[in-house]
């Protein structure tokens, strides 16, 4: 198999502008685990760039991430994801956790 | 090449360097001035003892003879892994080696390694690279682990790091790639008598290293790491 | 109790520390990762998988590193390297009250291998120098994975090393052992065996840690207070005295750490293992006071 990473990109519209907040960092990046970190954007998008080791998964990475989104349809909030393997459910968990941590302006 | 060869070839042959075993230790009278010699051979593992015979030279170089430059000669397959050895606290013999080449170089005795045969992994770290610089004969061997077994360990295609390491210095064995990140200064060519005066007269005192891998283009990124931190709010 | 085993580095550093006083430099954000190993189709970590900066402890002024034991095992790459070294002349510079290193590794990253044992190198002797200019250097050794490789000889070159009873501090791990000279030489399966000759007990009763504790991240907090408040001089009798204790334990003939032990003035050496930290330190501490 051909060694590589996969980029992944995606692009909502936001409806829920996030703010300013201090970046948040959660996970590590450890076999079936990933890194998650929200920065503020400033505009009216949620990007999402994912680095992954998982290779063919961008399906399962849309409909989490479209899960995710119509969860919170944040606007100015930049997503991103270094990832080894890490189930749909941990992504989803990741996000979460991530989102619990988005606090007060830094 | 042969630690006889490279003496005599430095010093002539009336030098007062000796191997006990894989041990090598003596004195060597260049340009007038002695020259502590310590170091190993044989493709020396390093464990406990030969930690520690080596540390015993660089001290007493320090109780004995103030200011004495020391010659550290570098042949070793690495640490040696037996359970004795991570028993009876290896990693702290290698670091007092460490601590007392350091301590030398703090108590101004120039200290200078030469990798005439091989450099592996612990073996480099507390004998070579704690020296003020480190050369190396051209057809050394330094490398922290043969390609086949770095295949295995990181389950990444033996060809695919061979064919990346082509560009890439940072991992594959060979000691042009330590020239290039800066962990060897320079190779010694030609006239080896002449190489050792220049590099005797040319001991930083300061770690050099990272900001010579940036200008040699093996190591770009540790010297403007190194200095964000520095500048950091 | 909260495991320190169990923390990632953020953690360990939010808990350790004084609560809110960690300062990151280089931060995530600022996306300093390695720029060699996308290339072998392995994940980057924003951080690189080590945090630095500053924070207080008890109130003083301290420089911190934590490694991320569950990126690359803690290994040392080119980037991550750069990091700890940066941190290290910064504490030469800057003269914090000490430097507290929470060291979680296998030692040098293999993918980066050379970039990885020359940091490794550049390490020891920014730490050596901050020591020699009088800034204390404590490390903490309580992670899953243990101080190994080049970093288990970066934390000797400290002023004092706190050891949890569940870590193991040394240099070459048992499989590497096994691999090289067969499973009589070192069952890297016997856990009792690796935790005996490698692990936090075994160093305490030897003397190459200086305190024991429970997996804990309130005991990591008071030890690291305690040790920064000890450092060690940098001088030639020191290094004699510390020759003199290495040299006697070549007078150890096996590899077994019952034997040690029991060469030590240990009694009992196969209730070692069921002891608890505090009962071993405070055995060790017998044993010191005879001496």
């Amino acid at each position: 198999m051909q060694p590589g990473l996969e980029t992944l990109s995606y692009d909502f519209a936001g409806t829920r502008p996030a703010g300013a907040f201090a970046p948040v960092l959660v996970g590590v990046v450890g076999s079936g685990n990933l890194e998650v970190m929200l920065e503020a954007s400033g505009d009216d998008r949620c990007r999402v760039a994912v680095e992954t080791s998982a290779r063919g998964f961008a399906d399962t990475w849309r409909a989490v991430l479209e899960d995710f989104h119509a969860r919170h349809g944040f606007a100015g909030v930049r997503v991103s994801i270094n990832d080894m393997g890490a189930t749909p459910a941990v992504v989803g968990l990741r996000l979460e956790q991530a989102v619990a941590q988005m606090g007060a302006t830094p | 090449m042969e630690w006889r060869t490279l003496a005599d070839a430095l010093f002539g042959p009336a030098h007062a360097i000796a191997a006990d075993g894989d041990f090598l230790h003596g004195e060597a009278v260049f340009d007038g001035a002695t020259l502590a010699v310590v170091g190993s051979t044989h493709h020396a593992p390093v464990g406990v003892a030969l930690a520690l015979a080596q540390a015993r030279v660089v001290l007493d170089t320090i109780e004995r003879h103030p200011g004495r430059a020391l010659l550290l000669l570098v042949d070793t397959q690495g640490q040696q892994l037996r359970r004795r050895d991570e028993l009876l606290g290896i990693h702290r013999a290698m670091a007092h080696l460490g601590c007392c080449i350091d301590l030398a170089r703090r108590r101004g005795h120039r200290v200078l390694g030469l990798v005439y045969d091989q450099a592996l992994s612990g073996g480099f770290l507390t004998s070579g690279l704690i020296a003020d610089a480190c050369d190396a004969l051209p057809e050394a061997e330094i490398r922290v682990m043969r390609l086949p077994a770095m295949a295995r360990v990181t389950k990444i295609p033996e060809e695919t790091l061979a064919a990346l390491s082509i560009a890439n210095p940072v991992f594959a064995p060979g000691v042009a790639n330590y020239v290039a990140m800066g962990g060897v200064r320079a190779l010694w060519t030609g006239d080896l008598a002449a190489a050792l005066r220049e590099a005797l007269a040319d001991a930083p005192v300061a770690d050099e290293r990272a900001a010579l891998g940036a200008t040699r283009g093996g190591r770009r990124l540790a010297a403007s790491v190194i200095e964000r931190v520095l500048a950091a709010a | 109790m909260i495991s320190y085993a169990e923390c990632s580095a953020r953690e360990r550093l939010a808990r350790v520390l004084d609560a809110g006083s960690f300062h990151e430099w280089l931060p995530p954000a600022q996306r300093v990762t390695s720029p060699h190993l996308a290339q072998l189709g392995v994940p980057s970590s924003f951080d690189d998988g080590v945090a630095v900066g500053r924070a207080t402890l008890d109130g003083a002024p301290v420089f911190v590193a934590a490694q991320e034991g569950g990126f690359m095992g803690g290994g040392v790459g080119e980037v991550h390297g750069a990091k700890l070294v940066g941190l290290l002349r910064r504490a030469l510079r800057d003269r914090p009250a000490g430097v507290l290193l929470l060291a979680e590794s296998g030692g040098v990253r293999l993918h980066e291998a050379n970039a990885g044992l020359i940091a490794v190198s550049e390490v020891m002797r920014a730490l050596l120098d901050a020591r020699a200019a009088g800034v204390p250097v404590v490390v903490l050794v309580g992670g899953a994975n243990g101080c190994f490789g080049g970093m288990g000889i970066v934390a000797a070159c400290a002023d004092r090393i706190v050891m949890s009873d569940v870590a193991r501090l040394s240099m070459s791990g048992p499989e590497v052992i096994e691999a090289s000279h067969g499973v009589e030489e070192f069952d890297s399966r016997d856990r009792a065996l690796v935790w005996r000759t490698t692990g936090g007990k075994h160093r305490a009763l030897a003397g190459d840690c200086d305190a024991l504790i429970e997996d804990d991240v309130a005991a990591f907090r008071a030890a690291a207070i305690a040790q920064l408040g000890r450092p060690r001089p940098l001088a030639v009798d020191a290094l004699e005295a510390e020759h003199a204790l290495l040299a006697a334990r070549l007078a150890h003939a096996t590899a077994d750490a019952y034997d040690f032990w029991r060469e030590i003035g240990i009694g009992e050496p196969r209730a070692v293992p069921d002891m608890t930290a505090a009962e071993v330190e405070a055995l060790h501490a017998a044993l010191a006071g005879d001496a």
